[in-house]
């Protein structure tokens, strides 16, 4: 049975149904991983056995008669900056290679208990840091649409076994974009919820107030459902919210009254004809299921991506301050001191975006620096964070582009770290403000005779997940852009 | 309130010149908040456990992992706030000061920088200075590495987490006997609020003394930070000694020898300080705020509810045992050494009825105890009898059951074994004797031969008859009644029974 072809609920019920069980959709899931997925470099590594014998578990389960999770005997892929007990977490990096996690996050915690079968890690750019997968100290990995380009990043791996039909859903992390990047890139689905909305207890943290575990799907009912599951608080993140389980939109298809802002700095002049009028073109489809289409303005855009390497680098310099050789991980003896050993640990184990990154942020934070830097960049944050609230109050939901390009071939943008910075430009104000925001597929370019996915953007105001989401499957109702699949995975 | 001026300052007489000097000192004090579990996780924390046997994901600071304040320690935080009289804050914040170093699992250290949840307050002196405190803030400690065991360093992460609070007074002590009785106070606030053990030995009290050292009426001089300061003892011999090597090099007159801004170390064995870090070795701490905790509110009805728990304070509790208990200023003093004895005291007092004998016993039986080599325990939690049996033992010796030579017997007996004193007292024989016949036999008998004695009595001296009682005592083995005896003596004198 082609279980591929499936959403993740699919595959739920047609084992809940007896149609499958969960042992055939890992094992095609592993199957798939080792052919198509190896040669896309999707995986860092795969856990078998205990996939297997998880989903043996489910079927015996079932087989008795008790009562199985939403998403019994489902594949899933982990990125590899996720702490799941006994998965070889290694960030993509040296300094992490052969490390084991002890113990399990809580978002994995929570979908493993619904039934979801953990099938493996992917690969990413090394501790997230990257826009195109590149930064993975294990090489790149490459997009299901055409193989030279890039799947986007840094949750590469996870994006690319997605749209590759190797798992139905996979957990990627968006800090900047790292999640919405790649789904536009590859043509899926990707959620970054609001900051706190879902726990990051068990993510490997990049830069702490910006990270959030933003799952891709093909559908959005299967992330809708994986938010369902995955959110709500954790006594184990003080940074998680206070409140429930996500609550999702309402069943009807329909738009009605939904205000939909088109900020104009999100569509400036040179942008990509295409990318523009994938935007114009949803936009009409958004008036026809009943939306309202606004012009709004937020008018500090240019300032997210320098605020952006401030914020992100400074609490990456602090937050990888912890691989210094001495507890796990790498260690390099250097000249037998112990700052011999962790100078030589870090220079050996980390790549040189990482390292440009600890460096740009411990110069940021430094004392006679701090005020112009960080000071600064947390002062332009708010003023981003204000940009939206102005915007909302004549908007519901924000659209725009999620990237200014496609998918970019593997080694364009590694010369220059700035261009690939500026990959960041659409997605990292929702970061920066800690909104919810979706890629969703909406549209293909031609690219010497090549198509690739275009990716569109829709922004929520803060909490307002389910009406991101609800917007994301009114609008994959109307369009047929995320049913189509790479020709490799025809 | 405010330092004391350069003129009323006593200062220290350079033993060169004959010059005053005034010395100007602060303490940065850092004392391990007595709870159950560290600061930011769920580990439990106990001093002297195996090395890392007291550790989380958390404390290695696992990939993904994160902290969670420990509301028990921030209730300790304050209490101790409190009872400095401090201002403690409704909003607070913490920030990460980041350095490397082995023992520091993070890379990090989560503190308070620029708004700690408490400033003001301070601490009187027995001379009835006040010192102010600038601020208190929280952190976390550090775990604990150790390089004299062969030629690897190694890392114990048992104290890595182990919730701090760092007290930081004005430079308004004056004298390295200012900094030792400030600390002493310090102590005794912190142990009676109940917020720690203060137990240099275990670590639990650490402090850094800065110092300098100017001229009457000039301006002061370049400040030193002395660490490694391991009991007040040496605080005091630090303090001293640096005092008078700053005067030395300033008297030099070569301001190659001037005081440098540097942290210099004590080395108990040679009582002298040498250089540890100069001030270009200063880290740069990148000091920002901790994006994993939220700002930390304390609201109104958490402060209250802390100030209602808080233990009473020591020179409270000493006041109540002087005005309403009836006890000397001295044995008042001896009671509240700490709070585990004032308790014990308080207790005891409450169970026998009397807060004088009480004091009596303890003070002079149950602390000697305590350094008896014969008598195992070393503190008052070891000992195998608690303030009930002391009670019992005590309410035996009121009731006329036994005397005090008899009921100190027992409660040795007692401490040694841990059998309760009504036992003790039959299987030792020493129930005091009670019975007329018996008593007034022996009366008869000491009385034989005794005419001088006799005779006294009869002249009106009473007292002589004090000759008499010990021979009955020993006749009757220690168990009679010694007033019992005296009385019967002088009736039989008086009556003539005796010739």
């Amino acid at each position: 049975m082609a279980h591929e072809r499936k959403d993740a609920v699919g595959l739920a019920r047609a084992i809940a149904a007896g149609e499958s069980s969960a042992e055939a959709a890992v094992s095609e899931a592993l199957e798939r991983a080792r052919g198509l997925g190896a040669r896309l470099a999707c995986f860092l590594s795969l856990e078998p056995d205990g996939a297997l014998a998880r989903a043996r578990e489910l079927d015996r389960a079932r087989a008795d008669g008790r009562a199985l999770g939403p998403l019994a005997g489902v594949p899933i892929a982990i990125k590899a900056n996720m702490a799941t007990e006994g998965f070889e977490t290694n960030c993509a990096s040296r300094i992490l290679a052969g490390y084991r996690a002890p113990y399990t996050a809580t978002f994995v915690q929570r979908l493993v208990d619904a039934g979801a079968v953990p099938i493996g890690v992917t690969n990413m750019d090394e501790f997230a840091m990257g826009s195109s997968g590149e930064n993975s100290a294990f090489g790149p990995a490459m997009n299901p649409w055409d193989e030279t380009r890039t799947p986007g990043g840094s949750s590469s791996g996870a994006a690319a076994a997605v749209a590759a039909g190797i798992v139905p859903i996979a957990l990627g992390s968006d800090t900047g974009g790292s999640v919405r990047q790649p789904a536009a890139f590859c043509g899926i689905q990707g959620f970054k919820p609001t900051y706190g909305r879902v726990s990051r207890y068990g993510l490997i943290a990049f830069a702490s107030s910006l990270d959030q575990v933003s799952p891709f799907a093909r559908t959005v009912r299967d992330l809708e459902l994986v938010m369902e599951l995955m959110s709500g608080a954790d006594p184990m993140d003080s940074s998680s919210l206070p409140m429930g389980p996500m609550r999702r939109g309402p069943d009807t298809v329909r738009l009605d009254g939904l205000r939909i802002g088109l900020p104009k700095e999100y569509l400036p002049d040179g942008l990509d004809g295409r990318v523009r009028g994938a935007v114009e073109a949803a936009a009409e489809t958004l008036r026809s299921l009943g939306a309202e289409v606004v012009e709004v303005s937020l008018p500090h855009t240019d300032a997210a991506i320098p605020c952006y390497y401030v914020v992100a680098t400074a609490e990456a310099s602090s937050n990888l301050a912890r691989f210094d050789g001495v507890r796990y991980g790498l260690r390099v003896d250097g000249d037998g001191s112990l700052a011999g050993m962790m100078a030589a640990t870090r220079e050996a184990g980390f790549g040189p975006e990482v390292k440009r990154r600890i460096l740009l942020g411990t110069y940021v934070l430094s004392s006679g620096y701090y005020d112009a830097w960080y000071g600064q960049a947390m002062k332009v944050r708010r003023l981003l964070r204000r940009d939206f609230d102005r915007a909302f109050e004549s908007c519901d939901l924000v659209l725009g582009p999620t990237s200014p390009t496609p998918a970019f071939t593997l080694g364009e943008k590694t010369a220059d770290p700035l261009t690939m910075y500026l990959n960041d430009i659409l997605t990292a104000p929702a970061s920066l403000a800690g909104l919810p925001a979706i890629s969703v597929p909406g549209g293909f370019a031609l690219e010497n005779g090549t198509r690739l996915p275009l990716g569109l953007q829709l922004v929520g105001p803060p909490l307002e997940d389910g009406r991101v989401l609800h917007a994301a499957r009114a609008f994959e109702s109307a369009t047929s852009f995320h049913s189509e699949r790479p020709p490799l995975f025809a | 309130m405010s330092r004391p001026t350069d003129d009323v300052v006593t200062g220290v007489v350079s033993p060169k010149t004959g010059q005053r000097w005034i010395p100007v000192l602060g303490i940065e004090v850092h004392c391990q908040l007595k709870t159950e579990t560290k600061l930011f996780s769920q580990a439990p924390y106990r001093f002297g456990a195996e090395p890392n046997t007291r550790i989380t994901a958390v404390c290695t600071a696992q990939p993904g992992t994160l902290p969670v304040l420990n509301e028990a320690a921030v209730a300790l935080a304050v209490r101790a706030a409190l009872a400095l009289g401090a201002n403690v804050a409704n909003w607070s914040k913490f920030d990460r000061k980041n350095y490397f170093y082995c023992d520091l699992p993070k890379g990090y250290q989560i503190t308070q920088f620029d708004q700690p949840y408490c400033t003001g307050g301070g601490v009187t002196l027995p001379s009835g200075r006040f010192v102010r405190l600038t601020r208190i803030h929280m952190e976390e400690d550090a775990g604990k590495a150790i390089h004299d065991r062969g030629p690897d360093t190694l890392v114990d992460l048992n104290r890595a987490g182990v919730p701090l609070i760092e007290i930081v007074s004005e430079a308004d002590l004056c004298s390295a006997q200012e900094a030792f009785d400030y600390l002493t106070s310090l102590k005794e606030t912190l142990q009676f609020a109940g917020a720690s053990d203060c137990d240099m030995e275990k670590g639990s009290l650490r402090c850094d003394v800065n110092i300098s050292v100017h001229r009457p009426g000039e301006k002061w001089g370049t400040k030193v930070e002395l660490k490694n300061l391991n009991s007040f003892r040496n605080v005091m011999a630090a303090t001293e000694f640096e005092i008078l090597r700053q005067i030395e090099a300033y008297e030099s007159g070569d301001p190659a020898r001037f005081p440098v801004q540097e942290t210099r170390a004590f080395d108990a064995g040679s009582g002298r300080t040498r250089t540890m870090r100069s001030k270009e070795d200063a880290h740069d701490y990148r000091y920002f705020p901790e994006p994993d905790l939220p700002p930390l509110y304390l609201s109104p009805e958490f402060l209250q509810a802390q100030a209602e728990a808080l233990p009473e304070s020591a020179p409270n509790r000493r006041q109540r045992y002087v005005e309403s208990m009836g006890l000397s200023e001295y044995d008042a003093g001896v009671l509240t050494a700490t709070p585990a004895l004032a308790r014990w005291f308080e207790e005891t007092a409450r169970l026998c009825g009397s807060p004088k004998d009480a004091a009596n016993w303890i003070s002079n039986e149950v602390l000697r105890a305590l350094s008896d080599p014969e008598i195992e325990a070393r503190s008052l939690e070891d000992l195998p009898v608690g303030p009930d049996g002391v009670a019992e033992l005590i309410t035996l010796v009121l009731s006329g059951r036994v005397n005090v030579p008899g009921g100190r017997e027992v409660l040795r007996a007692m401490l040694k074994t841990g059998k309760r004193a009504g036992a003790l007292l039959s299987e030792l024989g020493l129930e005091q004797v009670n019975d007329e016949a018996q008593l007034e036999a022996w009366c008869q008998e000491a009385l034989v031969g005794k005419d001088k004695v006799i005779a006294d009595v009869l002249a009106g001296k009473d007292k002589a008859v004090g000759a008499l009682v010990g021979p009955v005592m020993k006749a009757s083995k220690g168990k009679a009644n010694p007033q019992v005896v005296t009385e019967i003596l002088l009736r039989l004198i008086r009556s003539g029974a005796a010739s």
